[in-house]
């Protein structure tokens, strides 16, 4: 297979449902170091997409082009398009807007990151600032109801969201998302830090989720991402004559697919746990 | 001493052979060196709250404490003494409070300024000469207070040769570094992942300061504010180069008045004989401004322990 160029070739085909988010010849260098070569991804409306592939192959690097975090990343320069409702994020007329764009999609960490607020604060926050005119208590008993969490954070309001198990942490992580009504989430390996159990709570929200939201979701848990998405993108990573590792995309189609016949060869071994 | 437990290794030869013998024996040595160390600055401190305390209890056994904490007026060479110690506590606040106010807003906005504006190249050439513009001598900060300051406020306010307010002025410059320097290794560590959770909320890089990065670093800043106000207290050469030596009951800011630290300069510097009752005032004094500091501090260590967070 000429997979040399597969990233070339346009996978937005597939989509069962109208795209949300397009990647279009996306590249990203950091410094003069390229992470990721030309990408086309469709990111399609209230779905699940999960993207998988080994470390460092540009995974988190394409999930924050979405939301433009790596503006903050002195050094990266992500070139290309990604249009979410057709309009290009990366223009510079959004420059002005980049918070409009983050309210709109959202971001969840792979380690849990609650600020020193109580657990009412954590979640109001976002809203206050972005001017929300509804009622706050109101928004935050159905964003905790939708992370899950109201049930066991319900008499604890007041107290600090450190105070949290890593998981609730990382549930009221999700629950902040939600407060600001997002239209896509973007998760960075979200269990990665939890434990099993916490872990399917998560996947459970997820599968709520998706009615309202579309999630993006970076994974290294194979079962987890034939468990939850619906479509499925595969990074690899290849080294360049220099010696530099890119990342790529090397296939993108239906979870069942990716899982169980994927066009790829690569895809097959990594999926089958046969990679490397 | 090797330890070997009798059992050679699985191949029968042994090429693991530690040689912690005399480690045990340097170990022991360092642990006893440090407790020394230890007990060095314990039994100074004990030393000093004794003396302390020994002279405080003469100074009240001729002077009933109700005349030290309610006269109006301090003035213990007169033929009719009077002990006053709020005379004495009202310079140290006027002096203190001027210097707080310069240095806390401006400390922290430096801090802020060098820690999340200031590119890192930058930041590392300014941390370190914060902390040495830390070390100048308080001398320099009082004559510079007396002979530059001093003369630029009498141009256009009414104030007096020795005066509150530049003595007030330039020790706030004096703690301004320790504020900054302080409140900025607090602010730094305020993990990056908080600061990304806010932008990925839609927040704008200064409701991710004021909302989100202060917040997190309260306790430190509390700290370094804290102890720059206890350094305004105890601060000595300053007040008593500028501030000037004349125990008043005041808080005009214009006015020359007296510290407690400037006092105990005073009687130092003279010839006060040990055992007279002038001399032990300066005890009386030194208890309550160790008093007042050790309040502060515990204080302190108090809303460190309740407000400091724990990131992993
Ligand atoms: N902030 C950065 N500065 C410089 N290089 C970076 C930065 N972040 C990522 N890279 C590089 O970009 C490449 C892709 O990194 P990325 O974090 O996107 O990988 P990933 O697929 O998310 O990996 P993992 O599964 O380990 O999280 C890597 O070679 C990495 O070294
Ligand atoms: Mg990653």
């Amino acid at each position: 297979m000429k997979s040399d160029f597969i990233q070339e070739s346009n996978f937005s085909a597939m989509p069962t449902s109208e795209a949300i988010l397009e990647a279009e010849k996306v590249t990203v260098h950091y410094g003069s170091f390229m992470a990721l070569r030309e990408t086309y991804i469709n990111i399609p409306k209230n779905q699940i997409t999960a993207f998988i592939g080994p470390s460092g192959c540009g995974k988190s690097t394409l999930l924050r082009c979405f939301n433009r975090m790596n503006d903050l990343i002195p050094g990266a320069k992500v070139g290309g398009k990604i249009r979410f409702h057709g309009e290009n994020l990366h223009d510079r007329k959004f420059d002005k807007r980049i918070e409009e764009i983050r309210r709109r999609i959202g971001m969840v960490f792979q380690k849990p990151n609650p600020f020193s607020k109580t657990i009412y604060e954590n979640i109001a926050f976002g809203a206050r600032i972005n001017g929300y005119r509804g009622d706050m208590d109101e928004l935050v008993e159905r964003s905790l109801r939708q992370a899950a969490l109201w049930d066991e954070a319900k008499d604890k309001l007041k107290q600090s969201g450190l105070s949290l198990s890593g998981g609730q942490q990382q549930r009221l992580c999700i629950a902040r998302a939600i407060a600001v009504q997002p239209e896509v989430i973007l998760m960075d390996e979200p269990c990665s830090a939890l434990d099993p159990i916490s872990t399917l709570r998560i996947e459970e929200l997820l599968h709520e989720l998706e009615e309202r939201y579309t999630i993006i979701i970076v994974t290294h848990n194979m079962q987890q991402a034939s468990r939850v998405s619906d479509m499925t993108a595969f990074f690899n990573v290849k080294a360049t004559e220099s010696g530099q590792r890119q990342g790529y995309l090397a296939e993108y189609d239906r979870t069942e697919v990716i899982f169980q016949n994927p066009k790829e060869q690569v895809t097959q071994e990594y999926v089958s746990g046969r990679f490397g | 001493m090797s330890t070997n437990l009798g059992i050679s290794d699985r191949d029968g030869t042994n090429l693991w052979q530690p040689k912690r013998g005399l480690n045990e024996w340097v170990e022991k040595g360092v642990k006893g060196l440090f407790a020394l160390f230890a007990l060095v600055s314990i039994a100074t401190t004990v030393g000093i709250v004794l003396s302390l305390t020994y002279e405080t209890i003469a100074f009240f056994s001729k002077v009933p404490i109700w005349r030290f904490l309610g006269e109006t007026q301090w003035s213990p060479t007169f033929n009719n003494p009077q002990f006053g110690i709020i005379v004495l506590i009202c310079g140290t606040f006027l002096t203190s409070l001027i210097a707080t106010v310069v240095a806390l807003p401006i400390g922290l906005l430096a801090a802020i300024c060098l820690s999340e504006y200031a590119p890192e190249k930058m930041r590392r050439v300014i941390k370190p000469a914060l902390e040495i513009l830390a070390g100048v001598p308080t001398v320099v900060y009082g004559y510079f207070a007396l002979l530059f300051v001093t003369p630029i406020l009498k141009t256009f306010l009414p104030v007096e040769i020795f005066n509150a307010l530049s003595a007030g002025l330039v020790m706030g410059i004096a703690i301004l570094p320790l504020v900054a320097s302080l409140s900025e290794d607090a602010i730094y560590a305020v993990p990056n992942s908080l600061r990304q959770g806010a932008y990925a909320l839609g927040a704008t890089k200064r409701e991710t300061i004021v909302s989100v990065v202060l917040p997190s670093a309260l306790s430190g800043i509390a700290a370094s504010f804290i102890l720059a106000i206890s350094r305004a207290i105890g601060e000595t050469m300053i007040v008593t180069i500028a501030a000037g030596q004349t125990p008043r009951l005041t808080l005009n800011p214009f006015a020359n008045l007296q510290t407690m630290t400037a006092y105990i300069v005073q009687v130092s510097k003279g010839d006060t004989p040990a055992g007279s009752l002038v001399y032990q005032t300066i005890f009386a004094v030194g208890m309550t401004l160790f008093v007042m500091t050790l309040a502060l501090n515990i204080f302190s260590f108090w809303f460190v322990r309740r407000f400091r967070q724990k990131y992993e």
